[in-house]
């Protein structure tokens, strides 16, 4: 028996969330393997060339990993695609917050004790 | 009642497990995010030794990232598979998956063990032990999600696809893409950004 069909039987009228047909289809799989390769290579020419500085590379790549996080997100997990209440979109909406927060506050904080600490500023600060 | 306009989508065992493996998912995400937090703040921290640029070798790391991004889509394809309920599609995907991911994980061993012989271990300086932490974290990910699948096909071999099965194999597959997921961040931020 086909495999959806015997879910709806089994059970008292729910659909699961597969009816949007992605769990069953090869297209979304085949977008985000060409839309990776291509911001890998992408990401990867643009380091091996070389010429370009630092101050322009890593917030490219960076903003290049992002995209090919959330393409893979979206296209092999099905992030979004879902009906509502959309609960793994808000738990992951969720955990972007709490990243943002730790991560961002960790190198900030720890920049800033850095900074502070340096051994060279202690004259100036007064020992 | 406005039970037709929101229906709990979530209310059955198939799409209860899975939201439950996807709540751990993004659980794991954090994890990596906070080692990723101590690998940049430790980043200049190498007391003396050597520096990301001295020791990454990125067309290996490349290499590396092309069968873990293989890895993924194969064992999405398996899922499709196991949703079409064909058993031997099903078995040979994630087979390929289990090769690509022993391949990855083959050269990620290569890399420990050439920094090792090199004298370069997590002992020397913080920028290595939060190098070690990072990429041995996801190596041990790595094993398990190689573990998961023969102990997933093996039941699919004698029994055939089940509800069961489909809901396991769906699991799996979400594990697999969710460390390519992971390891995309590591290759931007640990090899792409550290060989510059």
């Amino acid at each position: 028996m086909d495999f959806h069909l015997f879910i709806r039987l089994s059970d008292g009228g729910a659909l699961m969330d597969m009816h949007h047909g992605w769990y069953i289809s090869l297209k979304p799989l085949v977008v985000g393997l060409v839309a990776s390769l291509i911001l890998l290579a992408v990401s990867f020419v643009m380091v091996v060339a070389g010429d370009v500085e630092k101050g322009v590379l890593y917030p490219v790549i960076f903003g290049l990993a992002i995209i090919q996080g959330l393409v893979q997100l979206i296209f092999f997990m099905h992030l979004g695609i879902e009906s509502k209440p959309r609960w793994n979109l808000v738990s992951f909406v969720f955990l972007i917050l709490v990243m943002i927060i730790i991560v961002g506050g960790s190198i900030w904080i720890m920049n800033n004790l850095n900074y502070n600490m340096m051994y060279d500023m202690m004259p100036e600060m007064g020992h | 009642m406005k039970h037709e306009h929101y229906p709990d989508v979530h209310h059955d065992v198939y799409s209860r497990t899975v939201f439950g493996f996807w709540v751990y998912l993004m659980t794991d995400f954090m994890v990596f995010a906070c080692l990723f937090a101590t690998y940049k703040v430790l980043y200049y921290s190498t007391f003396g030794g050597p520096t990301s640029a001295d020791l990454y070798d990125l067309p290996y790391s490349s290499i590396q990232t092309l069968f873990m991004l293989a890895a993924a889509f194969t064992s999405g394809l398996g899922g499709v598979a196991a949703h079409r309920m064909k058993k031997n599609a099903t078995i040979i995907l994630f087979s390929l998956t289990f090769l690509l991911g022993m391949i990855f994980l083959w050269l990620q061993f290569g890399e420990f063990f050439r920094f090792l012989s090199l004298g370069h271990s997590w002992k020397n300086s913080a920028f290595l032990s939060a190098y070690y932490t990072l990429l041995g974290t996801f190596a041990v990910h790595m094993v398990f999600a190689l573990l998961w699948i023969p102990v997933l096909l093996i039941p699919v071999w004698g029994e055939g696809i089940t509800f069961n099965s489909v809901k396991r194999l769906t699991c799996l597959r979400l594990f697999w893409q969710f460390l390519n997921v992971v390891w995309i961040f590591i290759y931007s931020f640990v090899y792409l950004m550290g060989v510059r």
